[in-house]
């Protein structure tokens, strides 16, 4: 069992109580809402004539539904119109608060709450949304719920949850040029598996780790999920610490340095004990992409698709259907593979640095999106759209042919109007290649990192960053 | 809240591992401010995929009509929390499912609208689609207080979480109730967690 972990302090620290079904009664610090998943909690909360016990720990905003281009209202989908009345009816009524299109601070969800300096070390965060792991960067035990358990925390602040055992998933030395956190994760899931880390929290550690921006750690802790495990956390240190500092949220002038003094003593005993350890080799890892249909089918770029007899007997049917519906065969390399959309956004990659990372690629390779290939630049937040038009990214975006659109999910998962048509492959910097996750029923998804999708969609065809990169080093 | 000890019905197969809830409901229908009619559109394009392929997805096939035990592969329910993809499944008609593995939010969310999910070996699972793809008719029947799954001559031992099973057997799987009970426990709490409290610890 481990002890002395930052997951066993700050589970204690909000243990309320063993219920009589053995779970654990837990305290939730921060509780973020969205269109999607709470309108069907509220209506509980209505039938058992409840009210919201602690609605300023509770924020929402708007992000699955929200049309990328025409956001005037009542929205186009009067679904999606609904789902907004519903979410301003149910805030307002709540004492909730609700940063909606408009206000400078909406954005996907796991994208403003760190941004705006909500999120800390030590908390614990839900959120119906299984990428609530994102907010795990800072030192957060943070859990994806359903509906259900969305009602829970609104009535009562509380989850009554299962104990995790904790994996400590070391990433040690450097990352070669042209590799990226998000090739990290992909590492990662595709040696640990998808269900790899059922029953876990993964603590991330290592060299590699300590050494990446907050960002790149939100990008690590987002995918906790497409592994498996529940949530996924990283220990706060100095690059946590000067991220918070100055944020609206954030704690404000004398209460800095006592924050600062909790904070380090939540984070992991040096000698924590753990219930499992992996190490990775920084080195080993190539830029990396999905090529089947689970977050776990990827490959480096240097090598060729897997033969089917590779995999495990049990394995080896979900393998057939992955190479069916992708239209791929086992010896082919993806380098050079044509694709038809790219997505570049979503709660993995939309932050400022990815979008950077975009433009530093557009201005290296010099060229234009080819016309044929269908392009989306999505900032994750409304801050990060200003943020990114400050620096004049979007320019370099549009001269470079990719389309700049408003802060939303988009095409990460096809509730607006952003979505795949047809057999359309698309290079995506989402986290999920599930068969009809991008809008179509037969649409495909090759997950990799915001550099790798940008020279692939400048080149029409799947490219490695690398040897652009080094020409950079050289001159 | 009542006890949930046996569950007995038709089983429908549902043969693969790693099913992803965006195949149990795709995103489309979450566009919705309720959980009502969402049984209609469980696996809406695997469904009709299939029928484009001239094949039938289980879920379409009459001889599962009326069936309310599902029985799964590994890592059933994996990706998306969307509860709306355990809603979908009760609407249709599930009342237990039973599989190789579960994804955890699924898994929690299906405790958190009384239907049990529980394990079996995967041989056991492949043996029970087998008999069920046989006889369409024949009655499978969960017993979570004796911890067995039977159907015709076959009994199977459950693998479950004992505090799941214990929950679904003494009425306790919906925790609002219990939660609720500690409110001022929960207030006191609040004045103590030091990111909260000025950070005094």
């Amino acid at each position: 069992m481990s002890r002395g972990t930052l997951f066993d302090k700050v589970w204690k620290l909000h243990s309320i109580d063993q219920l009589e079904s053995g779970q654990t009664q837990l305290f939730i610090g921060l509780h973020l809402i969205h269109e999607v998943t709470s309108p069907q909690a509220f209506a509980m909360l209505r039938e058992l004539d409840l009210k919201v016990a602690f609605p300023e720990n509770t924020l929402a905003t708007v992000d699955h539904i929200v049309p990328t281009e025409d956001q005037a209202r009542p929205f186009a989908d009067p679904l999606a119109e609904e789902m907004m009345q519903a979410l301003e009816e149910n805030t307002a009524a709540s004492g909730i608060r609700l940063y909606n299109v408009g206000s400078g601070k909406q954005g996907v969800v796991h994208i403003i709450a760190p941004e705006l300096g909500l999120t800390q070390p030590g908390m614990t965060v839900a959120c119906g949304d299984s990428h609530t792991a994102t907010h795990g960067a800072f030192g957060a035990v943070a859990f994806g719920i359903g509906t259900s358990q969305v009602r829970d925390v609104l009535a009562t602040q509380t989850l009554a949850m299962d104990p995790l055992k904790v994996r400590r998933v070391e990433v040690n030395g450097a990352l070669s040029s042209g590799v990226f956190a998000k090739d990290v994760i992909l590492h990662i899931i595709r040696h640990l598996g998808v269900k790899g880390g059922a029953g876990y929290a993964y603590e991330f550690a290592g060299t590699c780790i300590d050494a990446m921006s907050m960002e790149e750690r939100m990008t690590v802790c987002n995918m906790a999920i497409e592994g498996g495990a529940r949530c996924g956390y990283i220990n706060p240190d100095q690059i946590t610490f000067d991220y918070l500092r100055g944020r609206e949220f954030a704690p404000q002038g004398d209460l800095w340095p006592q924050a600062e003094d909790w904070w380090r003593s939540i984070a992991s005993d040096s000698d924590a004990d753990y219930d499992d350890l992996v190490i990775f080799d920084a080195a080993e890892i190539s830029p990396t992409l999905t090529w089947g249909i689970t977050p776990g089918q990827a490959l480096g770029l240097d090598e060729t698709l897997p033969a089917i007899e590779n995999y495990a007997p049990e394995e080896q049917d979900l393998i057939r259907q992955a190479y069916a519906y992708m239209d791929l065969t086992p010896g082919q390399s993806m380098l050079g593979l044509p694709i038809d959309v790219v997505f570049i956004g979503s709660c993995t990659n939309g932050r400022l640095s990815d979008l950077r990372e975009v433009a530093k690629i557009c201005e290296l390779h010099g060229g234009r999106v080819p016309a044929q290939i269908k392009t989306v630049v999505v900032p994750g937040s409304e801050a990060v759209k200003a943020a990114a038009e400050a620096e004049g990214l979007d320019q370099i975006f549009i001269k470079h042919g990719f389309d700049w659109r408003n802060a939303g999910c988009s095409m990460c998962l096809a509730m607006n109007p952003d979505k795949l048509v047809g057999r359309q492959i698309c290079a995506s910097t989402s986290n999920r290649n599930f068969k009809g996750r991008q809008g179509s029923p037969a649409g495909r998804t090759l997950l990799m990192s915001p550099a790798m999708a940008a020279l692939t969609a400048l080149e029409g065809k799947i490219s490695d960053v690398r040897p652009l990169l080094n020409k950079e080093v050289q001159s | 809240m009542s006890a949930i000890t046996k569950i007995a019905g038709r089983g429908v197969p549902l043969r693969g591992n790693d099913i992803d809830t965006d195949r149990i409901i795709p995103a489309r229908f979450l566009r919705c401010v309720t959980f009502d009619g969402l049984g209609e559109h469980a696996f809406a394009d695997d469904r009709s995929q299939l029928k484009a392929a001239g094949q039938l997805h289980p879920f379409s096939n009459p001889e599962y009509a009326g069936a309310n035990v599902l029985v799964v592969g590994s890592n059933f329910g994996c990706g998306s929390s969307r509860e709306h993809a355990p809603q979908s499944l009760q609407k249709w008609g599930v009342r237990a499912i039973i599989g190789e593995s579960f994804a955890e939010i699924f898994f929690n969310n299906n405790i958190a609208i009384g239907v049990p999910c529980v394990r079996l070996l995967a041989a056991d699972i492949a043996s029970l689609q087998g008999l069920i793809e046989d006889r369409p008719t024949l009655d499978v029947e969960i017993d979570l207080a004796a911890g067995s799954v039977s159907a015709a001559d076959f009994s199977f031992e459950i693998k479950m979480p004992e505090a799941a099973r214990q929950m679904f057997v003494r009425g306790q799987w919906d925790a609002t109730g219990q939660l609720l009970a500690n409110l001022d426990k929960v207030r006191t709490r609040a004045a103590q967690i030091p990111y909260l409290n000025k950070f005094i610890p």
